[in-house]
């Protein structure tokens, strides 16, 4: 026994000291110095205790890139660190994954982050778990000159508007309009469908005289804005906050829905994502029209598909019979300033030019920038190409963008989760929308409830 | 075993020992500690109440259960039956050059073979496409049908795991006495019966190792279905495991308390099924 005993000893000693250890270590990785050197500042937060010319740090999705190579090279000075991630794309969240697990460490957030979603100033602005302030820097109590806010087209900014105070800019405009092909048209003489039922209807001419050609694609997860946005489907509403209302049963989604059922069945709606490398192989001659938000213009036709100056053409967004035109949303990114910055003065000449100087905006921007004065010149350049086969094109986006439809609001999570994970599967099983339609319903109701909203 | 060896024997398991106290106790504690609290209140089992009557939770089990019955048959199945077919192969290079093909695609490790398994998945890229279409599958969309996914995640599971599972099984095939397989074989036995009377029996300790060892993996199903949600936009849904769940309590709905609820269920689960294997197995006694 008394061999025995000893060893066992040690163990028991050996194990409190390892305890110690590891617990030693916790507390030293767990602490962090969130409190020092931190003042309640001019601009309506507290800040972090600035160091000039430090590094910030950039988290973009992989369109806005140029954005921050852009800016490198107008600003050799300002130390950027780019790190891409999918930007929140199809409603992944991974912004607010990401930020709320460095919410917990107290440390490690980004300076700048793009996102593609719309809804994160939500959450954003929120005062964290712990009781720290939110990752978003409100933006316009001295952040930012008023002059420089009021550069923004009017009402772009309320998606990153919570309770009166701006806390994210918007990139980019994305107000459905319809694209046609001129070439195609002409060749077999259609004419450009100015409401749903003409579009169903061309759906069904096309395919049976021109089977093959296609108007468009039901594969990417933003469609829910494109077609039930842009058709007045009162499918996603908050009509006042933590309030969610839902009505697939409503004639406009009933409506919409059985015109996409038929132009599935007939083949001219198809199911490949636009940014598959399958689309542009597939359909790349064999795009007749769609509706879609005007980033479309360079994300799409100039670049994926690479359709050539003087053949594509932009009307009005689709509208019901007799009805008022109204038109989608379909994102619009937006950039948001950390709260936590040690480097407010480089995050603010970093925004101030990706949002409104032409090296980005009007040279290399996809969308239809927000920011007035560089969308002026983004649509003079593109009217400069003679890219659109209209001369009134910039009219045509610029109406469309005050048509947009508020009956389609931002909640704290995505309306794109509940399409990808009910319908997408759905259409590609070969089940119709419309049955689907009761299922659609029930997941955002069961989203909404989950995340602390009222089912009305 | 003198004093200064045994010495040796602590400095070997010292940090181990530390590590899984950091990382491993003190995170359960932890967890333990928030699963029963809110913002350090203590409310009893409101947490699991809250978790429970999620409606993502109860499908959330239902797909963790279905995946490890597939997982676990096929593993304990298939890899039996291939390490005593590996065995028995009496040519040298080949039952070496077999072990080493089993085992390669487990050097992958876990999310870098899910990424490898999109293409695979995907039809229109895929190398067996053909095999794909005549199973009617035209899109990834169809493969990655919620129903499919138990099929697939297993299909996955195996080709990364199976192989180093094989390898374990043959040595254990090893350690059995060539006394008593000679004896099987002057009674009478061919490969089967002997397979079934003998080694089988003798493998029953490492089958219930590897039951264990893989259903502690498999009800913590998270890198692959997280990376083909995040690789089809959601088609796959972000909520399809039970880890995924916690993962969105956590950082979604930043409610760490509900997090801890799942995760102390799951840990439940696992521990009593985990028994049950230790037990039927009689995994820990001595021979």
């Amino acid at each position: 026994m008394s061999q025995q005993s000893s060893p066992r000893r040690r163990l028991t000693r050996l194990m409190t000291v390892a305890a110690a250890a590891a617990a030693g270590l916790l507390v030293l990785s767990g602490c962090s110095p969130s409190g020092s050197g931190a003042v309640e500042g001019s601009f309506g937060f507290t800040e972090a205790e600035q160091v000039p010319d430090s590094e910030i740090t950039v988290w973009v999705d992989a369109s806005r890139e140029p954005a921050v190579t852009a800016f490198q090279e107008a600003y050799p000075d300002i130390p950027v660190k780019l790190e891409t991630y999918d930007g929140g794309a199809g409603g992944s969240g991974s912004f607010q994954s990401k930020i709320t697990l460095m919410d917990q460490a107290g440390e490690g957030w980004p300076d700048v982050v793009f996102s593609t979603q719309q809804n994160d100033a939500i959450w954003a602005s929120k005062q964290t778990a712990n009781g720290e302030q939110g990752f978003a820097a409100p933006l316009d109590k001295g952040f930012f000159d008023q002059e420089f806010l009021d550069g923004f087209a009017p009402g772009s900014l309320d998606f990153a508007t919570i309770d009166g105070t701006v806390y994210g800019l918007r990139n980019d405009l994305a107000q459905t309009v319809f694209y046609y092909n001129q070439t195609l048209l002409d060749q077999f003489g259609y004419e450009v469908p100015t409401t749903w039922e003409e579009y169903g209807e061309l759906g069904d001419k096309l395919a049976a005289e021109h089977p093959g050609y296609i108007l468009g694609s039901m594969g990417d997860s933003f469609m829910t804005y494109v077609y039930y946005g842009g058709s007045q489907s009162p499918v996603f509403q908050s009509p006042e906050p933590a309030v969610f209302h839902s009505d697939t049963s409503d004639e406009n989604a009933q409506n919409i829905s059985k015109i996409i059922d038929g132009m599935l069945a007939n083949g001219t709606l198809v199911q490949d994502s636009f940014f598959s490398a399958e689309f542009a192989e597939k359909y790349a001659d064999k795009l007749v029209g769609m509706p879609g938000p005007v980033w479309y213009t360079g994300a799409i036709f100039q670049g994926g598909l690479a359709t050539p100056a003087g053949q594509i053409g932009v009307a009005p967004p689709l509208s019901w019979e007799g009805g008022e035109v109204a038109a989608g949303n379909v994102g619009g990114g937006q950039w948001y300033a950390s709260s936590h910055s040690k480097n407010l003065e480089a995050v603010k000449t970093f925004l101030e030019f990706v949002t409104s100087a032409d090296e980005f905006q009007v040279e290399a921007s996809s969308g239809y920038p927000a920011y007035t004065s560089a969308a002026e010149k983004w649509l003079d350049k593109l009217a400069g190409d003679a890219y659109f086969v209209n001369d009134d094109f910039e009219t045509v986006m610029s109406d469309a963008a005050g048509q947009i439809w508020d009956g389609w609001n931002v909640t704290s999570w995505s309306p794109e989760t509940a399409w990808s994970k009910v319908v997408i599967p759905g259409i590609a099983a070969g089940e119709t929308v419309e049955s689907l339609l009761p299922a659609w319903q029930k997941e955002l109701e069961n989203e909404a409830t989950v995340n602390g909203y009222t089912v009305k | 075993m003198n004093a200064g060896q045994s010495r040796y024997g602590y400095i070997f398991v010292s940090g181990y020992t530390l590590l899984l106290l950091a990382f491993g106790l003190l995170p359960t504690l932890y967890a333990i500690y928030l699963a029963f609290t809110r913002n350090g209140a203590f409310v009893g089992v409101d947490n699991f109440v809250r978790v429970f009557n999620d409606y993502r939770f109860l499908p959330a089990v239902a797909h963790v259960a279905l995946y490890i019955v597939y997982w676990l048959i096929s593993l304990i199945v298939f890899v039996v039956i291939l390490a005593i077919i590996v065995h028995a192969i009496r040519v040298r290079w080949l039952g070496n050059t077999a072990r080493f093909l089993f085992y390669i695609p487990g050097a992958i490790a876990g999310a870098s073979s899910v990424l490898l398994w999109l293409f695979v998945l995907d039809p229109t890229v895929s190398p067996v496409s053909g095999l794909l279409r005549s199973m009617g599958y035209e899109s990834l969309v169809n493969v990655v049908a919620v129903d499919n996914l138990p099929v697939v995640f297993t299909v996955i599971a195996f080709w990364a795991g199976a192989g180093g599972w094989i390898v374990i099984m043959y040595g254990a095939l090893n350690n059995i006495s060539s006394d008593i397989m000679e004896a099987a074989r002057i009674d009478g036995a061919g490969p089967i019966q002997t397979a079934w009377h003998i080694q089988l029996p003798m493998l029953k300790k490492w089958i219930s190792y590897m039951g264990i060892m893989s259903l502690a993996a498999g009800t913590q199903l998270f890198v692959e279905p997280k990376i083909l949600a995040q690789a089809t936009k959601n088609v796959v849904p972000e909520d399809y495991s039970l880890n995924q769940l916690a993962y969105l309590y956590a950082f979604r709905q930043n409610d760490f308390s509900g997090s801890a609820a799942i995760s102390l269920v799951l840990l439940v689960v696992a521990l009593g099924l985990s028994a049950v294997f230790i037990f039927r197995g009689r995994l820990f006694e001595h021979d």
